[in-house]
């Protein structure tokens, strides 16, 4: 329940209007918590309905884990020589690669480095890729789809060819030509994936949403009311954009943290240490093709940037379902 | 329809246009220039230097560059490639375009039928078994590490099982005296499947047209003799053997594609079927007592096919992507293993020769779908 705000009695206008403004707003903040509190709720029941959303949010959950447990094991009982997953070297076994023990759970890597420890330094900064370029395509999808919806015209047309241009490009291939010409580093590979994504496919699909929300009547309302175009762009549509732009948020992580999988892999990033790295280590080396039996040079890596990627997205479509709510299933 | 198709290609040349100009400039707002790559040599005296830069038309201004640069790419010259010189990029690029066309083509292909008719069957049977299984196997094979996988094909399959060659295009023991060259074989098998598909289509379109439901029931097996004589004569021209071993290199690149592909195409049918169950007209179908397989098929799937066919553009870009890990995984000789190869040599020309490619391969697949959507939907249409 939302409460009125309290209107001052008619003969009481000896108060300050400043003080009431601010305590309105204060009230209107409240209220609007509550509401979204309220719709949070509700979305969270149907999300977590679904099966394959609560798997999505455990892997998340697991992997957000073993980014915490890397500086704490590192503090506590990994030494740095020992275990520093790009420097150090394992002095205690004869043999390297060297097989899983108790003292290197997955085994070491072809340059005497713990894979373990690679394995959760890596999950940190695919952790802070993925977000990077998800916020950064989102911030940029939202306001462009709610400026073109809002204004239409030029500015649409505009916007809305640049999104045809960037879907028809092939992403992978363009960063591939990108690495041949700049030395790529995590913040530049997040900065053009999110830019890519804010301006490509998602803008398209915000400004059709955006479009549904430009003609309801709060907003008609609003501009009655008196509110800018600024005004009504940052207030009004928005908002009710973001939980469709949480959706492609999702969507956006997987594909960050495969581009860097694949870009690392082939060798053309210039990184300290990533899954995809371990993979390329592995395999210029020459270990893929002895099968299973240096299993713990491919598998971990493989299997988190598979589990990671997959979590994201079956993530995204278990939220499809909580934003979209054709696709959900009738309770009869 | 003319008149859009013209348009579109005019918007098409507009955006190579753009695209050209982006990556002219990119390469431009590098440190060096084409000729430092080959400076680099300290004996090398600075008039000399000089004289190679005047060579390569780089002591003029940038905007006769660009113009230069411009009249050459428009006239099909991309210069000579550093990593495989003396030969020209386009001489590089078309050897291995017909190369990549068939992987992506082929995998896309099927991974859209697959697609379609799993995502058919799971949207309508919800909560089964099968709609757990196969939405998290496809969704994990969308979102699989492809090198990983791919190298795991090969593993299973080449290594383990020895059914199938490990990579690359042809097998050099087999090939060893063969009088013909491999782009020759290549490209009557390229014909030969083109006359299959076209004889496929007009017997089809012949057949419906000719409105009887009996003579259409003759198609698969029409055209499945007309694939069986393809096939004697290809084997009786000499040139079967080789083509086999081609054959053989092909099989598991594009199954892998095709595996990695096909759950983005059932995924959206799902949800496409799931929007389409529920109208009107599907429970008059329904109601009047068709068979369930009828209303599925010609009711709620046709429908559904709409908003799919509009993601394949989508799919073809990722299987365009797709064939470039692939290609480089499986060093199949194609477009993206060229564009893997001269960015790992910083062979520029060949890198900007076959990015122009790559964007030209998926703006005529941007135009495909849409002529398509006309066809598959009778209320689009185009002014």
């Amino acid at each position: 329940m939302i409460t009125p705000p309290n209107f001052p009695p008619p003969g009481s206008a000896s108060d300050p209007p400043v003080v009431e403004v601010g305590h309105s707003r204060l009230r209107l903040l409240i209220a609007r918590t509550r509401l979204a509190l309220h719709s949070f709720r509700a979305g969270w029941s149907i999300f977590m309905e679904s099966r394959i959303g609560v798997l999505s949010l455990v892997i998340i959950g697991v992997f957000a884990i073993m980014a915490v447990a890397h500086p704490i094991l590192m503090l506590t009982i990994w030494d740095a020589e020992t275990y520093d997953p790009v420097t150090g070297y394992a002095f205690d076994q004869v043999d390297q690669p060297s097989a899983p023990s108790w003292r290197h759970p997955l085994g070491t890597d072809p340059l005497g480095r713990d894979v373990l420890s690679q394995l959760l330094w890596s999950t940190r900064s695919e952790f802070v890729l993925g977000i990077t370029a998800a916020l950064v395509t989102v911030a940029i999808a939202t306001t462009v789809g709610a400026v073109s919806a809002y204004y239409g015209g030029l500015v649409d047309v505009f916007f809305m060819r640049l999104a045809d241009l960037i879907i028809a490009l092939p992403g992978i291939s363009l960063l591939i030509v990108l690495s041949a010409l700049f030395k790529l580093n995590l913040f530049y590979l997040a900065l053009v994936i999110g830019i890519l994504g804010g301006f490509g496919g998602t803008a398209i699909i915000l400004k059709s949403q955006a479009l549904s929300i430009k003609v309801k009547p709060y907003i008609e309302a609003a501009r009655v009311a008196g509110g800018g175009h600024f005004h009504i762009i940052f207030v009004h549509i928005i908002p009710n954009l973001l939980p469709l732009s949480l959706l492609y948020m999702m969507f956006t992580v997987t594909s960050a943290i495969f581009a860097e999988a694949v870009l690392s892999f082939l060798g053309l990033l210039d990184l300290r240490m990533s899954w995809g790295i371990m993979i390329h280590t592995a395999n210029t080396g020459g270990y893929l093709m002895g099968g299973t039996r240096y299993w713990w040079l491919v598998v971990p890596a493989g299997a988190s940037i598979t589990l990671l990627c997959s979590a994201f997205y079956l993530g995204g479509r278990a939220l499809d379902e909580v934003v979209n709510p054709r696709l959900r299933r009738r309770h009869d | 329809m003319t008149g859009y198709l013209v348009r579109r290609a005019g918007q098409m040349v507009l955006t190579l246009f753009l695209i050209f100009t982006f990556a002219f400039f990119l390469v431009q707002a590098q440190p060096g220039d084409y000729a430092s790559f080959y400076a680099l040599d300290p004996d090398m005296p600075p008039e000399v230097k000089d004289q190679l830069r005047a060579s390569f038309g780089l002591d003029k201004p940038l905007w006769e560059q660009y113009l230069i640069h411009l009249k050459n790419t428009v006239t099909g010259n991309f210069g000579v490639s550093f990593g495989h010189f003396p030969r020209p990029v386009m001489d590089v690029l078309i050897e291995r375009v017909p190369r990549t066309a068939v992987l992506f083509l082929t995998a896309t292909v099927l991974s859209f039928y697959i697609g379609f008719f799993l995502g058919k069957a799971i949207a309508w049977r919800r909560g089964g078994v099968l709609e757990y299984t196969a939405t998290i196997s496809g969704a994990t094979l969308f979102t699989v590490f492809t090198p990983a996988f791919a190298l795991m094909m090969i593993w299973i399959f080449s290594f383990r099982l020895g059914w199938l060659p490990v990579g690359k295009f042809l097998d050099p023991l087999v090939w060893r005296h063969a009088e013909v060259t491999a782009n020759h074989v290549f490209g009557q098998m390229l014909l030969t499947a083109f006359l299959l598909t076209v004889f496929a289509f007009l017997a089809l379109w012949i057949l419906r047209k000719t409105g009887r439901v009996g003579l259409t029931r003759w198609a698969g097996p029409l055209i499945a003799v007309a694939a069986v004589v393809a096939l004697l004569l290809l084997s009786l021209s000499g040139i079967g053997g080789l083509a086999l071993d081609i054959l053989k290199h092909m099989i598991l690149p594009i199954a892998t594609l095709t595996l990695i592909s096909f759950a983005g195409t059932m995924l959206l049918t799902r949800n496409s079927m799931l929007e389409t169950v529920r109208e009107d007209y599907v429970m008059a179908a329904r109601a009047k007592g068709l068979p369930e397989k009828l209303v599925r098929d010609r009711h709620a799937a046709r429908n559904a096919l709409l908003p799919v066919v509009t993601s394949l553009v989508y799919s073809l870009i990722f299987a365009i992507d797709g064939s470039v890990i692939i290609e480089g995984v499986f060093s199949w000789p194609g477009t993206g293993l060229t564009l893997l190869q001269a960015v790992r040599t910083e062979d520029l020309p060949l890198v900007m020769g076959a990015m122009v490619f790559i964007g030209l391969f998926s703006l005529l697949a941007h135009l495909i779908v849409d002529v398509l959507y006309v066809y598959l939907d009778p209320r689009i249409r185009y002014q």
